[in-house]
């Protein structure tokens, strides 16, 4: 392909993605696409009950079924001393249930067979006597000094609470709220709901009877991080252990953890000695991995009389199901929600949080989010917005009166946080602009006069993404740096290895944009890899937003290496001393002498056949980023709607999102992204649901019951932005691929409190059905 | 049970159980693992394949069911190594990310510009509305089905004559 040397694609170029060319085609490569020689099948047997005694279990007819190699209990797991494993938050949890099961859909035992049909026919087969137990639903039931304990098999463990957490100022915050003018408050529950990416979990587990090497494909957002799990878990020794995630179709959160599935085949394939492959299906993966909230949230603002906000004030219930497994930093228990003091300069603050256990599936990850910014970001918008109509302020005015202005950053919040860099007033005043606010507002009077409901809704998100540096941020003690790796070939083709891993987002294009910026070396000509951790520097994973943060500054940083280096080949070839060399997009020349060039692409060839004497050969670095501080990427999502009075449902009539994510890699897809997010957070404020009945009979468990957004209800969306770069991130970037979702959600539910707002409504829990509303409306009239 | 299909123009038989899903046929028997399974409920589409020339969800028929039709998957949406439009047309309008849904997505989109080459964006959204994806929220999914129509038009109007 002719290169353009004139214009390097770097930041800033919607480059076309290079991945593209084999999904298009049906080329990809999922980890059910992936077939061993000898390959076995497993299925699991699930409980049907939510909380339980097992009593027996017989597999003796599942045994005998032509074509079943093995069946798995958790007998046969403790005498390998896997029936239970660790957590990433210091919990452990049940590979395979031995004693008790703890929430319907806990994995009983395990079948391989030499075809999956046939694994699940031998399920069938399979009788376990169970003993019903009192299921916990509630987690306020399940803190009430009678309740069962879940986890009686815990030593020391009496009751069901898991911890209690702290962020902020107690003292400081109650001396406010003594003082305030007025105080409001508001609870809301944020339910549970699950991140469902298209394509559920599985692996396939090979591990070489002759060698012991542990070959393990996986849909891992997090190879390098599950490889030490692993080597913990099982005891395999590192080297011999190699994760290997193949294309991922969509992960949001729930490709983070280790679940008990990976661990069961792996060891299956270690006794037997063949390849296992397990593949969830829909229904498995709603009910049993990592789901996300299922937080009871109370908040409340204390204000002066001129609508100030002077302290926030927040307690809040997490339900974690039957094990703490959620996937997030040591230090933070309930994530960073205490970034909840959101956009808002609010002098004092004090947030408390207490976990509990309940007979619900365990997970607790973040769906699209930065572990639980979402709750946060959703209480203090629902709240802010509950506040402005509590004084009669209009909404829009209450938060440019309260957001922390520009000048103040670096911010530190009364919570712990220092933000880095933001201009709250001007993303406002963009979306207001946008939308037409004033325009509206007139608009709405007039609709209510002739008996129609229009709503506008506004959500001004502040996210805490990137972890992290490596003083605050770890995952069972390893720090959340990141890397990459970049190997400049002799012919001026280069190979960029990761140690995060694209789920969709478009690393093999956006990553060599980067290395295209800083070292002038075209997109198509940078090879990028990861997944693999045999051949990719160790990293933490892609979640939380944290890929370019991370590994992106990591690939800029290295590139910056190489280019020190390269300058110095340049310097040599050019005869001239090193300083007298200047760089510009791909192009060394003579400082005073622009016509005096060496490409980078004679420079790669140099380095590998006319370096200069002394020098090590070869254009090849490594770097592991360790962020200097987080990143704060921020937004106004502004939503109109029209409620039907008569059924209660409603319509996005506008949504217009402005973002402001710092420096744009490529802006087709950070424009990708955010529709997807805001895509997501309709559902989860519209219809997305996992709930639960009183025998903890999980209601939501295909996609049938668990309702996702179709092309036909789905908002269309106007999305601008602003830029405000980041300080510390080596080209300015924030990351965006959960603003979308982290900040929506309030601005929905707020578009349709706003609809009935004169009518005295104040609250309707998500998801805000048309059923909800039209409750709503009743009570109201 | 044995059975004869037209596998994207190629005849193929296959001796299988009568159970066995039509999207398991497809995936594990025939090789080509570009129709995905998403749900197993007829829900999301994933499995979307052309069964004579109708988008079905493979992961609710039968294997059996396609006796004597003819089957399309991703992999016959290309002819002579030329890209369909519709592929060219999700590449250039960034209408896939994670590419788990783009599959099925693209044949009922193309199935669609079979009968309307200049479908409004509700009738896009209509016909797609059977095909989930977690990613793109769907607003370059649209652009590119219209653009793949607006490239077929252009296609139709520049050959010389009619074909047959």
């Amino acid at each position: 392909m002719a290169t353009d040397t004139t214009e390097i694609r770097g930041l800033g170029h919607s480059v076309k993605r290079k991945e593209d060319d084999r999904f298009i085609r049906g080329k990809g490569n999922y980890i059910d696409d992936i077939k061993l020689p000898g390959m076995l099948h497993m299925a699991i047997l699930r409980s049907p009950m939510a909380h339980a005694r097992i009593r027996s279990i017989d597999t003796s007819k599942a045994a005998a079924l032509p074509g079943v190699v093995a069946v798995v209990t958790g007998e046969l797991m403790a005498q390998h001393n896997l029936a239970w494993m660790p957590t990433l938050s210091y919990d452990t949890q049940a590979v395979l249930a031995t004693d008790k099961v703890r929430f319907q859909g806990q994995e009983v035992a395990a079948v391989i067979a030499e075809d999956p049909y046939l694994a699940k026919d031998a399920l069938e087969l399979i009788d376990v006597d169970y003993e019903p137990l009192e299921a916990l639903v509630d987690p306020y039931r399940a803190l009430a000094a009678d309740a069962p304990v879940i986890r009686d098999e815990k030593e020391g463990q009496k009751d069901n609470r898991i911890y209690h957490w702290e962020a902020g100022d107690k003292d400081a915050t109650d001396k406010a709220f003594s003082k305030a003018a007025k105080v409001v408050a508001l609870d809301t529950f944020y339910p549970r709901c699950h991140p469902a990416p298209l394509e559920t979990c599985g692996c396939v587990a090979d591990v070489n009877p002759a060698t012991g090497r542990a070959t393990i494909y996986m849909t891992s957002q997090a190879p390098h991080a599950v490889r030490t799990v692993f080597a913990l878990v099982a005891g395999l020794p590192e080297e011999n252990i190699r994760i290997i995630s193949p294309d991922i179709g969509g992960g949001f959160g729930n490709k983070v953890p280790v679940y008990p599935g990976y661990v069961v085949a792996t060891a299956a394939s270690l006794l037997i000695g063949r390849p296992v492959k397990w593949i969830e299906d829909r229904t498995e993966n709603l009910i049993s991995t990592g789901f996300a909230r299922d937080y009871h949230m109370h908040g409340e603002v204390a204000l002066d009389k001129g609508g100030r906000i002077l302290a926030l004030r927040v307690s809040m219930l997490s339900d974690n199901g039957a094990f703490f497994s959620d996937a997030q930093p040591t230090k933070f228990k309930a994530g960073l929600f205490h970034i909840v003091t959101g956009s808002y300069d609010i002098p004092a603050a004090h947030v408390s949080t207490d976990g509990v256990y309940t007979n619900k599936a365990p997970g607790g990850v973040a769906y699209r989010c930065s572990f639980r910014v979402t709750e946060a970001s959703y209480l203090i918008e629902r709240l802010i917005q509950t506040a402005a109509y509590e004084i009669g302020m209009d909404p829009a005015e209450f938060r440019l009166k309260n957001f922390i202005r520009s000048d103040q950053f670096p911010y530190k919040s009364a919570t712990g946080f220092e933000y880095d860099s933001g201009d709250y007033h001007k993303a406002m005043n963009l979306a207001l602009e946008k939308i037409g606010y004033d325009q509206l507002r007139k608009e709405q009077e007039r609709a209510r006069e002739e008996g129609r409901l229009l709503g506008i809704g506004l959500a001004s998100f502040t996210e805490v993404v990137g972890a992290g540096p490596h003083k605050d941020y770890d995952i069972l003690g390893l720090k959340m740096f990141d890397s990459a790796e970049l190997r400049v070939h002799p012919t001026g083709k280069a190979i960029l290895k990761l140690g995060v891993k694209s789920q969709g987002q478009g690393h093999e294009t956006t990553f060599a944009q980067i290395v295209a910026e800083e070292l002038g070396i075209q997109p198509e000509d940078v090879l990028v890899q990861e997944g693999d951790t045999d051949n990719t520097p160790y990293g933490l994973g892609t979640y939380a937003s944290r890929s370019t943060p991370t590994s992106g500054a990591a690939t800029a940083v290295v590139s910056r290496e190489l280019r020190e280096k390269a300058k110095k080949i340049a310097a040599h070839l050019l005869e001239v001393a090193d300083e007298d060399v200047e760089f510009e997009k791909g192009r060394f020349f003579v400082k005073g002498a622009p016509d005096r060039v060496k490409t980078i692409q004679d420079v790669a060839l140099a380095a590998y056949t006319n370096f200069p004497e002394g020098m090590q050969p070869g254009l090849e670095g490594v770097h592991y980023y360790d962020p200097p501080n987080m990143t704060f990427p921020f937004g106004t999502y502004a939503v109109v709607v029209e409620v039907d009075p008569d059924t209660g449902e409603w319509k996005v009539l506008r949504m217009v999102a402005v973002d402001d994510c710092g420096v744009r890699i490529n802006p087709m897809i950070v424009e990708g992204q955010i529709h997807g997010g805001l895509t997501e957070g309709y559902g989860i404020a519209a219809m997305e649901l996992i709930t639960f009945d009183e025998s903890g009979n999980c209601i939501g468990a295909n996609f049938m019951d668990y309702l996702l957004p179709t092309a036909w209800e789905t908002p269309r969306f106007e999305t601008f932005e602003t830029v405000t770069p980041s300080p510390h991130h080596p080209f300015g970037a924030k990351g965006v691929g959960e603003s979308a979702t982290v900040g929506s959600p309030a601005a929905y539910v707020n578009a349709v409190i706003d609809a009935l707002a004169h009518l005295g409504v104040r609250n309707i829990e998500m998801p805000v059905t048309s059923a909800k509303v039209w409750e709503a409306l009743q009570a109201a009239q | 049970m044995q059975i004869n299909a037209t596998v994207n123009g190629t005849k193929r038989s296959a001796d299988v159980e009568p159970r066995l899903l039509l999207v398991h046929l497809i995936r594990e028997v025939f090789g080509l693992t570009g129709t995905h399974v998403g749900c197993d409920t007829t829900s999301c589409g994933a499995c979307t394949v052309l069964l004579d020339d109708v988008p079905v969800k493979s992961c609710t028929l039968f294997g059996v069911q396609a006796d004597g039709r003819s089957v399309t998957t991703v992999e016959g949406l290309a002819r002579n190594g030329q890209l369909h439009p519709i592929q060219a047309a999700f590449k250039e309008e960034h209408g896939l990310q994670c590419g788990f849904c783009t599959p099925g997505m693209m044949l009922t989109g193309a199935a669609l510009l079979d009968r309307n080459q200049e479908p409004t964006e509700d009738e896009v959204r209509w016909a797609i509305s059977g095909n989930i994806c977690r990613c793109t929220g769907y607003m370059n999914i649209v652009k590119a089905i219209q653009a793949a129509g607006k490239a077929m038009r252009e296609e139709k109007a520049a050959e010389p004559a009619p074909t047959t």
